[in-house]
């Protein structure tokens, strides 16, 4: 037979535009960054190493929601997923910590409280989105209601842990300078959330697990004549979200701050789900939606110590990250596309 | 009819016996039997709602049969799932493509059945594979181009090349041409022969007459859910397969007497619009449409017939030029007016995608019939509706039109295609219009259907409606015009009267060649 003709594709450019305008403003916060270091190497450093923990929850909130979104579930409860998980793994270490009296065994056990919580959430919101076929969105809220009531009653003030994480020196590296008080000397969690990044990534465009859960989300069907069991997907990958969802609120109480308070996760779960959709779906780009995000907090933090609230109404200031973090964004990324089939209930005919 | 002996394959490749297949007040497959010998293409022939997608989807066990038996090679087997059907070598090519548009051409071939080096997908390997497979088999596909940026035709050739990829032997193509132009259909046609020739059996599902007698080694025709005969090409013609698919004699050209054309209703003068991507879409189209004549609008697809009627029907922005009414001496002008004013001028529409434009697929066709008239008399008694007027008008149309559905209160979503169609043609021309704008008004649609839409459309010229008809099909043009306008690149380059033109005329009209 004649051999059909292959219309080729459009010849794509070496770079993307979207790629060279990353490349850009990497250039340019890099040189701010540096230049910043040459004038006042303290301030930067510690603004650094306070943006770095300020993303920590937000990016581990932001893989949550992508593994549910790329599999096929809009999750918005992850704010509610967060602040149960930081609740659950503050209690535990409470518990665990009076018992034992061991610092170190009270916190291990606590993060795996609050990862077991985050996946019994996502494990219920898998159940009202995929089997009971509930309205995602309506099932996300739920959860965050049903968080925010059960934590804020069961909450008493005069509880007390041994303690909270603490950092940890990597050998060499943590001696380089900026990048190593920064980036190198972190407590568990931190560093866990970096790695969980490239994890992420490998999984879903790496793995046949992957392929899978974004066939699951862009095109049910067609992964259902291939002998894919959607629904199955979907449950797994809400879960796995769940577990992501519950290490963010576990870092709260247990690395961040030491304690638990009344509605401690105060919105990160909504950012992250902002970041996830900004960095368009991809981990790499929630990673560095939540560092610009964590950069914006610790810059208005030294702002107002720099006493600029004297000037400009402190809310004003207060705003900036919120702002930055729009603007920038909105400005630089362009039009993202969620996975066709997200909010989708997948149904056998 | 001719019964056709078998004696060619002792053995057939895959045996339906019996299959009964009911969903709610449907019985979709009533004991259907179906034999696909070895190396042969299998017409399954029938109207829309026939049952063969049913069928095919047993087959591929996507539906549970309530009772009969399948045998592949002989051999009884059941399928619970698309991985059964994939590993007795049943591979399907479904109507609308089951590929994920922004994957690549070998992540969608591999999906469920991946390549791996330890946990890792191993693209390289699969595409290699994927090339020899398309290689033994003589198609060409590009393992690394995007399925979202390949045309359909290319579309299809995956798809094919990811059930050979299965190690599938029997290939179901479900209306494979349905999406396809005339070109793209004649180069799958030789794809499925060299199937065989490289012994591939093949079940070829469509309701096209003259594709199924130029491709098939025998042909099946279903009907309401039964198999109503087989027959070889040989053995039949159109006329013979369209009665036994509809049932009764059915006339493939458009009965009608000469047009008795009254004054102009419908006059379009230099418009202008611009499509999605905002490009110049209509560029200084002009022309009148008659009372009591069809204006068939001809042209390839995208050169700006779409837009066309968007813009006439206050769809879409109009950026210059007129667009008059002259109805009963009245005069108006309706350009850029809102869609509601034109509708209430006395204009009707029928739209290009049924789905999206024409019907709200979550209302019941009670509502989808009164859409623009809810809030008239005898519809509406003030601000309150009346709804045993609404339920009596739905009766009467269904009668009327015969749409076929078991109750006017189910959502129009369940209808086939060419009953969503004739609830579309009774609700636009129950009312008191004056000019109708049909938009290929028989895409898609089985011959049984078609009959009755043109027919309805002739039936409306007679009785003095100016009907401004759009399509694709020059066949449709043809038989049902009186006067035909040739579109390219936006303008209209000529118009000529049907009883005059041949298809090598408008052919070349359409490709902007005036002679």
């Amino acid at each position: 037979m004649t051999e059909a003709a292959i219309p080729k594709t459009a010849a794509r450019p070496a770079l993307s535009r979207q790629t060279t305008v990353w490349i850009v403003v990497g250039v340019v916060v890099g040189g701010a960054i540096l230049a910043s270091y040459a004038t006042n190497a303290v301030i930067t450093t510690s603004v650094m190493a306070s943006a770095l923990r300020q993303s920590v929850p937000i990016v581990l909130g932001a893989l949550c929601g992508l593994f549910c979104e790329r599999s096929g579930v809009i999750n918005i409860g992850i704010e509610g997923m967060m602040l149960m998980s930081a609740f659950t793994a503050f209690l535990t270490s409470v518990t665990i910590g009076r018992a034992t009296g061991d610092a170190n065994t009270a916190l291990a056990a606590a993060v795996i409280v609050g990862l077991l919580t985050g996946a019994l959430l996502g494990l219920t919101h898998a159940f009202m989105s995929v089997t009971l076929k509930v309205d995602q969105i309506i099932g996300g809220t739920v959860i965050n209601i049903i968080a925010m009531g059960l934590t804020g009653y069961f909450y008493q003030a005069n509880m007390t842990t041994l303690g909270k994480f603490q950092p940890i020196a990597l050998p060499l590296l943590s001696d380089i300078p900026l990048l190593g008080p920064v980036l190198f000397t972190n407590p568990p969690i931190t560093f866990a959330a970096l790695i969980l990044v490239a994890v992420a990534h490998y999984v879903l465009y790496f793995t046949p697990w992957g392929l899978r859960t974004r066939a699951a989300g862009e095109h049910p069907r067609a992964a259902d004549t291939v002998g894919i069991h959607v629904n199955m997907m979907r449950y797994a990958n809400v879960m796995i979200g769940g577990m992501l969802a519950g290490l963010a609120g576990a870092f709260l109480p247990l690395e961040a701050v030491g304690s638990f308070e009344r509605n401690m996760t105060n919105g990160r779960g909504f950012i992250a789900l902002a970041v996830m959709i900004f960095g368009k779906w991809t981990p790499f780009g929630a990673l560095g939606g939540a560092l610009l995000f964590g950069l914006a907090s610790a810059m208005q933090t030294q702002l107002q110590f720099f006493g600029l609230g004297d000037v400009i109404p402190h809310q004003f200031v207060g705003m900036l990250p919120y702002v930055l973090t729009i603007v920038v964004l909105s400005g630089f990324v362009g039009r993202s596309r969620p996975p066709a089939a997200e909010g989708k209930v997948y149904t056998k005919e | 009819m001719t019964e056709t002996t078998q004696t060619s394959a002792p053995v057939p490749a895959i045996e339906a016996r019996d299959i009964t297949k009911r969903f709610p007040g449907v019985l979709a497959n009533d004991h259907v039997s179906f034999t696909l010998a070895k190396g042969e293409i299998h017409a399954l022939l029938g109207e829309n709602g026939a049952g063969k997608t049913t069928l095919m989807n047993v087959l591929y066990g996507l539906y549970h049969p309530d009772e009969g038996e399948i045998r592949v090679n002989g051999k009884p087997i059941r399928i619970n799932g698309p991985e059964d059907a994939i590993s007795h070598g049943i591979g399907m090519v479904h109507q609308h493509f089951m590929l994920v548009p922004v994957f690549t051409v070998t992540e969608n071939i591999m999906l469920g059945n991946e390549t791996v080096r330890g946990i890792t997908l191993d693209r390289r390997a699969a595409a290699k594979r994927i090339l020899e497979v398309a290689e033994q088999y003589g198609l060409a596909v590009e393992p690394d181009a995007l399925v979202e940026d390949l045309p359909v035709g290319v579309q299809q050739r995956v798809e094919i090349v990811k059930a050979l990829y299965r190690n599938a032997d029997i290939l179901i193509l479900d209306e494979p041409t349905a999406v396809l132009t005339p070109q793209e259909a004649e180069d799958m046609f030789v794809i499925m022969r060299e199937l065989t020739r490289r012994g591939v059996s093949i079940i070829f599902i469509t309701h096209k007459l003259k594709e199924v007698l130029s491709v098939s080694d025998r042909i099946t025709v279903m009907r309401r859910g039964q198999v109503v005969g087989s027959t070889v090409p040989s053995a039949t013609d159109e006329r013979g397969l369209a009665a036994m698919m509809v049932g009764r004699e059915v006339i493939l050209t458009v009965p009608k007497g000469p047009a008795n054309p009254g004054a102009d209703v419908l006059q379009v003068e230099n418009l202008a619009a611009r499509d999605d991507r905002d490009l110049l879409a209509l560029n200084g189209t002009s022309f009148t449409v008659r009372a009591g004549e069809v204006l068939g609008v001809a042209g390839v697809q995208g050169n700006g017939q779409t837009e066309l009627v968007e813009a006439i029907t206050g769809l879409r922005p109009v950026t210059g030029g007129r667009v008059t009414l002259c109805i009963d001496g009245k005069v108006s002008d309706i350009t850029g007016a809102a869609p509601r004013d034109i509708i209430l001028h006395g204009v009707g529409h029928i739209p290009e995608d049924r789905q999206k434009h024409g019907l709200v697929m979550e209302y019941p066709i009670t509502d989808n019939l009164v859409l623009q008239t809810y809030n008239q008399p005898p519809f509406a008694r003030g601000i309150v509706r009346d709804d045993r007027a609404v339920l009596k008008n739905a009766e009467e149309r269904i009668a009327e039109f015969d749409v076929r559905t078991p109750s006017s209160v189910i959502a129009t979503d369940t209808l086939s295609g060419g009953n969503k169609q004739k609830v579309i043609v009774a609700r636009e021309l129950s009312r008191p219009i004056k000019l109708l704008i049909a938009a290929q008004p028989t895409r898609g649609l089985d011959v049984g259907s078609i009959e009755f839409i043109h027919s309805r459309l002739i039936e409306a010229r007679d009785a003095g409606i100016a009907v401004l008809l759009v399509s694709a099909e020059l066949d449709e043009i043809l038989s049902v015009s009186d006067r035909i306008a040739v579109m390219y690149k936006g303008r209209i380059v000529d118009v000529v009267s049907a009883a005059e033109a041949t298809r090598e005329q408008l052919g070349l009209l359409m490709a902007g060649v005036k002679p």
